[in-house]
């Protein structure tokens, strides 16, 4: 996989233009905080709803903020949240799955079921109603977003292990006496990891605009930390007079999943993956 | 056949009944219970005790279920909600219909647009009309619902004034009102249902039109045109109908984001006020409406899919 990444020509334009959108992204993510020197949450009735300008380059919000500190740093923190949630999300799911598609009979034929029924109410009233007991914040947050997009997960790596088990090589390892975890760590996960790290890639963008709709309804991130979603809903109804409180967030939002998503099309089409996997078990049945 | 709408049937039922045990009995497990989150932290023992004598939570949780689930399937009675004090099912009955208004319109000017753009550009594979549909469909896929209603309320009610772009209309509204007002809602909800069905519409065109059928077919000298509506067609359109039961979990999803956008009085802007209320009951009678709808659709989708398949009409297991 490695080599693979190395040669960036296979990437052709479409991903490499995606690569580079995703390097800016996490370029202004992490070094955001050493060069914006203004506060963005710092409030100022001087200069509210200002066009952009040489002192605000973005321009200000309705409550004098800067919007070029917000726009720079309003996507660290959405991304941080994502980031946590897709690892969690990915091991709970991966693990299960493998798990699932290894011992079959029962188990498998129980959670599934269950899995199924839980992915029929849409994520956004599962997050939503823990959220209603919980609170908002992150330490809800990444647990609930694991919890909720792992579901999911558990799809894939059954189905991923389950093209596996009747194949030779994991025949010969049973008969070599290998114990089940080494078949999955030495057998298994080599020849999914590729299609494993699509699938993180793609679990990543849907989980960040799941952050950044929950900031949108205003049960994400919350004030002072900027964040893009919230900074639509809060520039929405000032977007007559000034657009620009919505352009930038909606720009840097937009642009970083169009990113993801361009980056991972080009690499799921290198390794032959179909991307759209999510809807393909619904298709096969 | 019939062994296999019973089949179906029974499947709905038991995602029914795990979804009703995973939303009431999964909340029993957390910390807490409807009367902590609606009362707070600071809540007093004295007020506890009478709110939960009020929603009878001191009785053991299977009773609790057994007796809610009893209510519901004799008087389709939620409970009440803890914010409102009014039953849920009153509360909730309005906005399921602006909802289904909402969703219904979506859906109707979603599938044919991707029925028929999945059909074209199956058929012309590569051209430019296919090149640029894909494009497109991937950029409204990535588009999240709130950052493309705004940009529709931004060019179609602020620049163009064609309509108002917030709802203001009662949830009591008449049913043709609500029918006109969920019509720029429902474009932003059909941007992704597009774009998934005429994807999928696309794939399974392209595998119909490699089939040994269609080539049997060419090879008879069957005129083109017939090849495509006759024999490709239908055998493409099979498939697509699972998917669009399945693009309705989609759909809900974005109900809740779309409604928000637009101030839409319907059931996803009514969950967003409850969990902002802290009303628990209300949030899982929502939880549970919206996993009833899509098994329902998806029910509907199999049994339709099953009825229009020949290899399966005949068969009898």
């Amino acid at each position: 996989m490695s080599a693979a990444l190395i040669s960036l020509r296979v990437l052709g334009p479409a991903g490499l233009i995606g690569l580079s959108i995703c390097l800016l992204h996490l370029g202004f993510a992490l070094l955001g905080p050493v060069f914006v020197l203004s506060d963005p949450a710092a409030q100022n009735a001087q200069v509210m709803l200002k066009a952009p300008s040489v002192a605000h380059w973005f321009g200000t919000d309705r409550l004098g903020r800067d919007m070029f500190a917000r726009t720079i740093l309003g996507g660290r923190e959405a991304m941080f949240i994502a980031t946590l949630s897709t690892f969690f999300a990915m091991l709970w799911g991966g693990i299960l799955g493998v798990f699932l598609g290894l011992v079959g009979r029962w188990p498998d034929a129980v959670l599934m079921r269950v899995i199924d029924a839980m992915m029929s109410i849409p994520w956004v009233l599962m997050v939503m109603l823990f959220i209603a007991i919980f609170g908002t914040g992150m330490a809800s947050l990444i647990p609930v977003l694991s919890f909720s997009y792992g579901l999911s997960v558990v799809y894939l790596a059954r189905a991923a292990t389950l093209s596996f088990v009747a194949e030779d090589f994991i025949w010969a390892a049973k008969a070599r006496g290998h114990s089940p975890l080494h078949i999955v760590t030495t057998e298994l996960l080599p020849n999914v990891q590729t299609s494993l790290a699509v699938q993180g890639a793609m679990q990543w963008s849907w989980i960040f605009l799941g952050v950044s709709s929950l900031s949108f309804l205003g049960m994400g991130v919350m004030p002072p930390t900027p964040d893009w979603g919230q900074m639509i809903a809060d520039g929405r109804g000032v977007m007559q007079l000034a657009p620009w409180v919505v352009f930038w967030p909606m720009l840097a939002l937009s642009s970083l999943v169009i990113g993801v998503n361009l980056f991972v099309d080009a690499l799921a089409r290198n390794f032959g993956i179909d991307r759209a996997l999510p809807l393909q078990k619904y298709i096969a049945t | 056949m019939l062994g296999m709408v019973a089949q179906r049937l029974g499947w709905a039922v038991f995602t029914m009944v795990i979804i009703a045990l995973a939303v009431f009995l999964g909340l029993e497990a957390m910390p807490g219970d409807a009367c902590t989150v609606h009362l707070g932290r600071g809540a007093s023992d004295a007020a506890l005790a009478t709110c939960r004598a009020r929603l009878n939570l001191s009785d053991p949780a299977l009773y609790r279920f057994f007796t809610w689930a009893q209510h519901l399937l004799t008087e389709f009675d939620l409970g009440n909600s803890v914010q409102r004090g009014k039953p849920i099912t009153e509360i909730v009955s309005w906005r399921l219909r602006n909802t289904i208004i909402l969703a219904g319109t979506a859906t109707a000017l979603g599938v044919p647009l991707a029925i028929v753009l999945g059909v074209l550009t199956g058929i012309y594979r590569d051209s430019v009309l296919d090149v640029s549909v894909s494009a497109f469909s991937m950029f409204l896929m990535t588009i999240p619902e709130f950052i493309s209603g705004t940009l529709l309320i931004f060019i179609f009610a602020i620049g163009l004034g064609w309509t108002s772009g917030i709802v203001t209309l009662s949830y009591k509204a008449p049913f043709w009102d609500m029918m006109v007002v969920s019509f720029l809602p429902a474009v932003t909800l059909s941007f992704i249902l597009v774009a998934h069905i005429a994807r999928m519409t696309r794939a399974s065109m392209i595998e119909a039109m490699q089939s040994d059928f269609v080539l049997m077919a060419r090879l008879k000298n069957v005129p083109r045109r017939q090849i495509i509506w006759r024999h490709a067609l239908p055998n493409a359109l099979l498939p697509t109908i699972s998917v669009i039961g399945l693009t309705v979990a989609w759909l809900l999803g974005g109900v809740v984001i779309v409604e928000s956008v637009f101030n839409y009085p319907g059931l996803g802007r009514l969950a967003v006020n409850a969990v902002s209320d802290q009303d628990l009951p209300l949030v899982q009678a929502i939880a549970l409406l919206f996993g009833a709808i899509y098994t329902l659709v998806n029910l509907s989708a199999d049994l339709l899919s099953i009825t229009l398949n020949p290899k399966l009409r005949g068969q009898r297991q």
